[in-house]
């Protein structure tokens, strides 16, 4: 349907527009006097909205019954994806500068890095097996099940934010209360579900 | 050619709210903003300008490190009590009153009184001293500051022998200051020194930079500047200096004091558990750089601390 097609094409600029806004910025010499610090910040902030975003995705269908949403859900947990590798590729390379004894030792030694590290590497196999031929690979309820990686990478990426920041926690507890919203819903959802079709094994 | 000399320029004139919110008068105004805020804003334009302080003494502390130019470090601050992101402050603070002003020096001192800021401004020849300003954040910048060693409003109140240990305090009205409530520290902010540091003649009471008055953002109308300690031992707005006999609070130890100690030198050797302290970033540079012991003024103020455990006194 040619629709559709329209709906994936403002979608898809949609969430791109952030990284042009920051090449924008950057062509411009136009990004604070800590121009590192600012692209880290821009980064992860555009992660972990998009992680929101991605698992708000089957809660809105439902609660909208707007089903055809589904279809711009692997596009948006995609951009997760994106966005977290220029997250890391900014830390690793323009902030620790390939140093590899600072980045081993950041590994072991700072937790808001290691909770990081974990939602980062979680959405890793996500991104691998997003294509349709490994959906028919793994089989729909094992890829499904892989899947539900998602949620331990947005726990963790709130207790990375929770975790890096000094005093100030309101944007932290803004986005573990919408993580924790999400999956409060799939949980009543699940528990509904199962109580309704038991016979279901 | 200049519409108006700089030196009747406020620093919160510059941008005026007005003109910051208004897009019209922005724009009409937009040459006087820019030749104005092009004159205070460009550090080369600061040697040649008359700014409120045209003639400051020379000082042997200072450093030949090329200085941050002042709109790096107008635009980017640590003031909590004006929210908690870099460039919050220096639109939080347009408004901020610093004068008039006043200063109360009190404790354990034979002759407690208030210090006007023009007092302040005139108890000492005011020098311009070039130091490098390291925040526990891992970034750092070189300031010209205006002022005096804190030892010379000191020598005015005679500490007495009890006096053991200086407690300073910010200005706090939560009126004037309504981001503050979500910073997540206690206001009003404090410090503390031992007697000893801050008679150090490194210890600036400041009341300038760039040849200018503090910008609001940065601390206005006077502030600590202790350049072997981490940023946030630098109090800002200073209201009252209370000596005293016991170790005064400071803010971050009692909010996190596994974080970040009473003395807070600047040590590369001692990690902090979000930053790592042996190297830095200096604005303007892409590079890390190696972080000095005390911030690279070890031969002036080591030997306040020998025989201590800085690693156990972080
Ligand atoms: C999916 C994974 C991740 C998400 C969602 C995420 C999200 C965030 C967010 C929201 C911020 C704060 C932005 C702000 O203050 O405006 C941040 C900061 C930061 N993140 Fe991540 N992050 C992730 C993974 C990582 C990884 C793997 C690393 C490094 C190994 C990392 C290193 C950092 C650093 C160094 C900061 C700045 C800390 C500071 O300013 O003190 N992040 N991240």
């Amino acid at each position: 349907m040619p629709r559709r097609r329209w709906a994936k094409l403002v979608v898809f600029p949609l969430c791109l527009s952030p990284a042009c806004w920051l090449a924008w910025r950057a062509w411009n010499s136009n990004l604070t006097p800590n121009p590192i610090e600012y692209i880290t910040h821009f980064t992860g902030d555009w992660t972990i909205r998009m992680i929101v975003a991605t698992l708000a995705v089957t809660p809105l269908r439902r609660i909208l019954h707007l089903p055809g949403l589904i279809r711009f859900r692997r596009m948006i947990g995609l951009f997760a994806f994106f966005y977290g590798c220029l997250h890391f590729a900014t830390w690793f390379g323009l902030d620790k500068f390939f140093d590899m004894h600072e980045i081993l030792g950041d590994f072991v030694k700072r937790r808001f890095i290691i909770a990081g590290l974990v939602a980062f590497l979680g959405m890793l196999p996500l991104a691998i097996t997003s294509t349709a031929g490994w959906v028919r690979r793994m089989g729909g309820r094992r890829w499904q099940a892989l899947h539900r990686l998602i949620y331990l990478s947005a726990a963790s990426a709130v207790v990375h934010y929770y975790w890096l920041v000094k005093s100030d926690i309101r944007l932290p507890a803004l986005y573990g209360s919408l993580v924790g919203l999400l999956l409060l819903y799939r949980l009543v959802w699940w528990l509904w579900n199962r109580r309704a079709a038991p016979a279901v094994p | 050619m200049l519409i108006k000399k700089p030196g009747d320029i406020r620093y919160s004139e510059v941008t005026p709210k007005a003109v910051y919110f208004d897009r019209r008068k922005f724009l009409a105004a937009l040459p006087a903003a820019f030749l104005a805020g092009r004159e205070l804003l460009s550090p080369s334009a600061r040697a040649g300008a008359a700014g409120k302080f045209p003639t400051l003494a020379k000082s042997p502390f200072s450093t030949t490190e090329k200085e941050n130019s002042l709109t790096d470090v107008a635009h980017y601050n640590n003031f909590y009590e004006f929210g908690t992101a870099k460039d919050e402050p220096f639109q939080l603070a347009r408004n901020f009153k610093t004068y008039p002003w006043t200063v109360s020096v009190e404790g354990e001192v034979a002759k407690p009184r208030k210090f006007s800021i023009d007092e302040i401004l005139k108890l000492a020849p005011l020098e311009e001293r070039i130091y490098r300003h390291r925040c526990v954040e891992a970034w750092s910048i070189v300031v010209p500051w205006a002022g005096y060693s804190l030892s010379a409003l000191l020598a005015q109140v005679q500490p007495t022998p009890k006096a053991r240990f200086v407690a300073f305090q910010s200005y706090y009205n939560p009126s004037e200051m309504p981001a503050a409530q979500h910073a997540g520290i206690e206001f009003p902010y404090v410090e503390g020194l031992r007697l000893d540091e801050a008679m150090h003649p490194l210890a600036l009471l400041c009341v300038g930079m760039y040849g200018d008055a503090l910008p609001p953002q940065d601390g206005a109308p006077v502030r600590m500047i202790l350049p072997w300690k981490y940023g946030f031992k630098s109090i800002k707005s200073i209201v009252k200096i209370r000596l005293v006999e016991k170790m005064p609070p400071n803010t971050w130890n009692t909010m996190q004091p596994m974080e970040y100690g009473f003395y807070s030198n600047v040590n590369p050797n001692v990690d902090h558990p979000r930053w790592t302290q042996s190297s830095e970033r200096r604005l303007g540079e892409l590079r890390r750089r190696p972080t000095l012991m005390f911030n690279g003024y070890a031969d002036q103020v080591a030997s306040l601390y020998t025989g201590m455990d800085l690693k156990k006194n972080f």
